[in-house]
């Protein structure tokens, strides 16, 4: 057996055992970390495959930003967990019949599907020079432009639902008004009384002075 | 060199896992969240093997497709979970019947 | 010479009597007594004339026959429904009866309903039923024949139950109604069958193709196909037995005796029940060509002239004997019908309708006169108080037996003679036989009741008292028809003398009737039947044609007639039946109560009418009611309530009760939901694949 036969079957373990810790796991913030171990375990697997662009985007973005995100969310609320993990057998039966219906189907279709190609080899290696993110790029800067364009779209959108679904005022906030600031008038600020000049009462004559 | 049916077996396992895993945490909805990016990663490594096997790097292009919408999902999900859980002060999946007709 | 009719008139003499009708019915709340008499009366009387003059331009000028349409009302599939005329002799004789015997009963009215609150009303339901039979007379085609049919029905029903207050009235109208549904099942029936086979409702058209129709067989189930002339025939019959009361459909007429006695002239005995005898004659073509119908509408004949007489003798009610009496002299017209001898019946319908309004009036003047009495055992010796009812209502019977010279004699002696005709024709034919034996004895019958009525009313000794409560009558509830509910307070000022007679608004239609009774039999017997009075509006075929032309040549001129019935069988019946009632009423009066000891058994069966109304009651009304509820029960609210609407409902409220649940609004049971039809759709996709 070759190495990156080995090294595929111990990544693959190591796989398959943090994915199944995730979901078993009680504490959230090990289930997200069980969950970045298994995104980095699998883009360990895609370089054994020489997928290495789509390695490295998983890294970055699954375990940079995605997976970040989501420690930061389970970190910040304050989440009972033990209240939902409660009564957790229920649907053990059903999940245990379906998970092996699952994979009951996927690995007929694996073994008895082949749609006529021999499954048991692999792809073979690509040389020294190829670079798989040049590949990548001719192709998604070409052919798939405009899907790439509305995939950037699609993040903004995203972002921006986000920033305006979380965001919120609070009441007692104080902050600038720019546009009130902009708009106001001389009216608003400045009132001019008109005050009738009134001649004061004239002195008392001197005479009645002594 | 792996196999293909290697790379598929994984996939499958991974796949399963996640099904399990909704059913197991179906009360937890950051859990379930996360389940979910699982499924996609079993998904996009289908596309990557495939990819890779027949030779045609349009399968990649793919999962990289995959991963972008999967990011946005992640993050408007999140979103929606903070603002449910400023809301209610809960992510309990039950407590979330309000979609009942 | 030939003269044509103007439709005007014709369209004239029909609606007057509607639009008086209207009249006096609209404002019947408002009209004084003597406006709503008097329009009426004056509208049936122009009705009268112009009849007379119709009859007249046809009988005596050769007017050609009328045929025409004055209004087309639809045409539906080549089906034309319209409203016409067609006049010929047959319908110029009916009109002149119908309304000279309406005539009499609306000045007698006038009499005899003077104290009853429906005095106006009443004057517009029977200008109505002129209206209705002169539609049903003149009519040129089989809707208006059915409309005029379902007319007078109507209107016979609003008389029966006139006096609406009470309860016997009521169900006598219900079931006059309900049993002449019968009759126009059948009678629709046989209007379906012609517009089936001629795609015509018109007269013309249907006898035309009277030949093309008996050469077809009809589909009947449960058979292998009857001629399709006589399922039409018996269909129309069927009608005509349900309107004309023949057994076994007769049982409403007697009880119709609970409406006002003038109705009882008017409808039930001159002119409405007679509708059915018409409408036979009328479609003579159409009858001619099935031997199996007319020996149908014999045997109907036979059975209901002899058995309904019988009724008669037991009967004690004034009325009811009358009515008995017409069911048994409808009897006879049948018979003549069924021997083709169609212009017999015609006859024998015009001299009925006169002498026998003439009895009823006659009866309704005796309760009157008695004061609301109509029990025969609580009268007698009643001639010397009143000399013209008497003098009449023995002028009426004894046309009604078959006096010689007497109208009556004339009609019911032609039958007579036609039934034997055709007995002699057909040797084998039983139902021939047995209707001659049925009219033969039918004429003792008739003459035995018929002064038993005369002696128990106005001869032997009186059996009333004058002083007497006239409420005792009450409490016999059977005997009191023709009291008046409200009446009950005896307002009417002439309670508790002896019997008189009555004013001259109702002895004069008596004595107008006595004149056609005697007269009309003679007058007409020879002109109308045997020098082709009737031209050709009823139609024979050859072999009854030579019949009537050899009865025509036996009997001669009327005075040869009459004075040949001294030779006749028939007249010493008669003259036995009349002795009989003498011995056993005014010789004997003991008598009868021993022999009815005797025979108590057959009393009993007359006295139950032959069960009839007990089968009716008990076994056609009760197993509909019993059908009525199986479907109201089983049908209406298990199946249909229960089973569809509410299983509908019920099932649409547990399919949704059961998938509501899916909707639960929980998050991760959408989700679940939809692993679960991943799963499956992978499934599918795997299974299908292999």
């Amino acid at each position: 057996m070759e190495l990156v036969q080995i090294l595929f079957w111990v990544f693959a373990a190591v796989l398959a055992a943090s994915a199944l810790a995730m979901i078993l796991v009680k504490n959230p913030v090990h289930a997200a970390l069980l969950l970045v171990l298994a995104f980095f375990t699998s883009a360990a697997i895609w370089l054994l495959i020489e997928a290495e662009f789509l390695a490295v985007v998983l890294i970055l973005v699954y375990v940079g930003a995605v997976m970040v995100l989501f420690l930061f969310v389970v970190m910040m609320l304050d989440i009972n967990v033990e209240e939902l993990r409660a009564r957790v057998t229920r649907y053990a039966l059903l999940g245990g019949i379906v998970t092996g219906l699952v994979v009951f189907e996927l690995v007929s279709v694996v073994w008895s599907r082949s749609l006529g190609i021999d499954v048991t080899v692999g792809a073979t290696a690509q040389p020294a020079e190829y670079s798989n993110t040049a590949e990548l790029g001719k192709v998604l800067y070409t052919e798939f432009v405009y899907p790439f364009e509305l995939a950037a779209v699609l993040l903004l959108i995203a972002i921006v639902a986000a920033i305006s679904l979380t965001m919120r005022k609070r009441p007692n906030l104080k902050q600038q008004d720019i546009s009130a600031q902009v708009a106001v008038r001389r009216e608003d600020r400045v009132r001019i009384v008109k005050v009738d000049a009134v001649k004061p009462d004239a002195p008392a004559p001197e005479e009645k002075a002594p | 060199m792996i196999p293909l049916n290697w790379l598929l077996l994984v996939s499958a396992v991974l796949f399963a896992i996640s099904v399990a895993g909704m059913f197991i945490n179906r009360k937890n909805l950051i859990l379930l969240l996360m389940c979910v990016e699982l499924l996609l990663l079993a998904v996009n490594f289908n596309f990557v093997a495939f990819s890779r096997y027949l030779g045609d790097i349009n399968g990649q292009i793919f999962v990289f497709f995959v991963l972008t919408v999967a990011a946005a999902e992640s993050a408007i999900g999140l979103a929606i979970l903070v603002v449910l859980f400023r809301e209610r002060r809960s992510i309990n999946v039950e407590d979330l019947s309000t979609l009942k007709g | 010479m030939n003269e044509s009719l103007n439709p005007n008139l014709l369209l004239a003499i029909a609606l007057l009597p509607l639009v008086t009708a209207a009249i006096a019915g609209l404002f019947c709340g408002t009209l004084p007594r003597k406006v709503a008499a008097g329009i009426t009366i004056a509208g049936v009387a122009l009705s009268f004339l112009g009849s007379l003059h119709v009859a007249g331009s046809i009988f005596l000028h050769g007017a050609d026959t009328f045929n025409g349409t004055v209004y087309q009302w639809l045409v539906t599939d080549g089906v034309s429904m319209q409203v016409g005329f067609l006049v010929d002799q047959l319908t110029a004789l009916m009109m002149v009866v119908v309304t000279f015997v309406s005539l009499c009963v609306h000045v007698y009215t006038i009499g005899y309903m003077a104290d009853d609150d429906g005095f106006n009303r009443f004057f517009s339901y029977i200008s109505l039923f002129t209206f209705s039979m002169l539609m049903l007379v003149m009519s040129n085609n089989f809707m208006q024949l059915f409309f005029g049919w379902e007319a007078v029905g109507v209107v016979s029903y609003l008389l029966i139950g006139f006096w609406y207050k009470r309860p016997t009235a009521i169900f006598a109208n219900m079931k006059a109604f309900l049993v002449n549904r019968v009759g126009d099942f059948g009678f629709a029936l046989g209007i379906a069958g012609v517009v089936y086979y001629t795609a015509s409702l018109d007269y013309t058209t249907a006898f035309g193709a009277a030949e093309q129709i008996a050469a077809q067989t009809f589909p009947l189930p449960g058979t292998d196909g009857v001629n399709a002339m006589t399922f039409i025939c018996i269909g129309l019959f069927i009608g005509a037995m349900g309107k004309s009361a023949q057994v076994p459909l007769h049982v409403w007429l007697p009880d119709s005796m609970e409406g006002p006695t003038p109705i009882s002239a008017l409808i039930h005995a001159a002119t409405m029940v007679t509708a059915g005898i018409f409408m036979v004659a009328r479609m003579s073509p159409l009858f001619e060509h099935s031997e199996y119908a007319l020996n149908f509408v014999l045997f109907i004949g036979a059975t209901t002239a002899l058995f309904m007489g019988f009724l008669g003798i037991i009967n004690n009610d004034i009325k009811r004997v009358v009515a008995y009496s017409t069911l048994s002299q409808l009897g006879y017209m049948t018979v003549a019908l069924g021997v083709s001898a169609y212009s017999f019946g015609i006859f024998h319908l015009m001299t009925h309708a006169f002498f026998k309004a003439l009895l009823f009036l006659a009866a309704g003047s005796v309760i009157i006169g008695m004061h609301h009495e109509q029990d025969m055992r609580k009268m007698g010796g009643l001639f010397p108080y009143m000399k013209v009812t008497a003098i009449t209502c023995w002028i009426g019977s004894l046309a009604l037996i078959g006096t010689p010279f007497f109208s009556g004699y004339y009609s019911k002696d032609l039958i007579i003679d036609a039934v034997k005709h055709q007995h002699h024709l057909q040797p084998d034919n039983w139902i021939a036989g047995y209707a001659y034996w049925c009219v033969m004895i039918g004429v003792f019958v008739t003459a035995f009741y018929s002064f038993r009525l005369l002696f128990m009313t106005f001869h032997g000794k009186p059996r009333w008292d004058a002083n007497a409560a006239h409420g005792d009558a009450h409490g016999d509830a059977s005997h009191a028809h023709d009291d008046h509910a409200e009446h009950d307070d005896h307002g009417h000022g002439h309670h508790g003398g002896a019997p008189h007679e009555p004013g001259w608004s109702m002895k004069g239609p008596l004595v107008a009737l006595a004149f056609p009774s005697v007269l009309i039999g003679g007058w007409t017997v020879g002109p109308l039947l045997f020098e082709g009075g009737f031209g050709k509006s009823i139609y024979f075929n050859a072999e009854h044609s030579a019949m009537l032309e050899e009865i025509g040549h036996s009997v001669g001129d009327w005075l040869h007639f009459g004075v040949h019935a001294l030779q006749n069988p028939v007249f010493y019946i008669m003259l036995a039946g009349v002795l009989s009632a003498y011995v056993l009423y005014i010789a004997k009066p003991h008598w009868p109560d021993a022999i009815d000891a005797k025979l108590k058994p057959l009393r009993v069966v007359l006295e139950n009418k032959y069960w009839f109304d007990w089968f009716n009651e008990n076994v056609i009304a009760a197993g509909s009611r019993l059908l009525g509820r199986i479907f109201w029960k089983g049908g209406d609210t298990a199946i249909i309530d229960t089973g569809l609407i509410g299983g509908t409902t019920g099932f649409i409220d547990w399919a949704a009760g059961v998938i509501r649940r899916v909707q639960s609004g929980f998050l991760y049971s959408y989700a679940f939901w939809m692993v679960i039809g991943l799963v499956a759709m992978l499934a599918w996709f795997l299974s299908r694949a292999h």
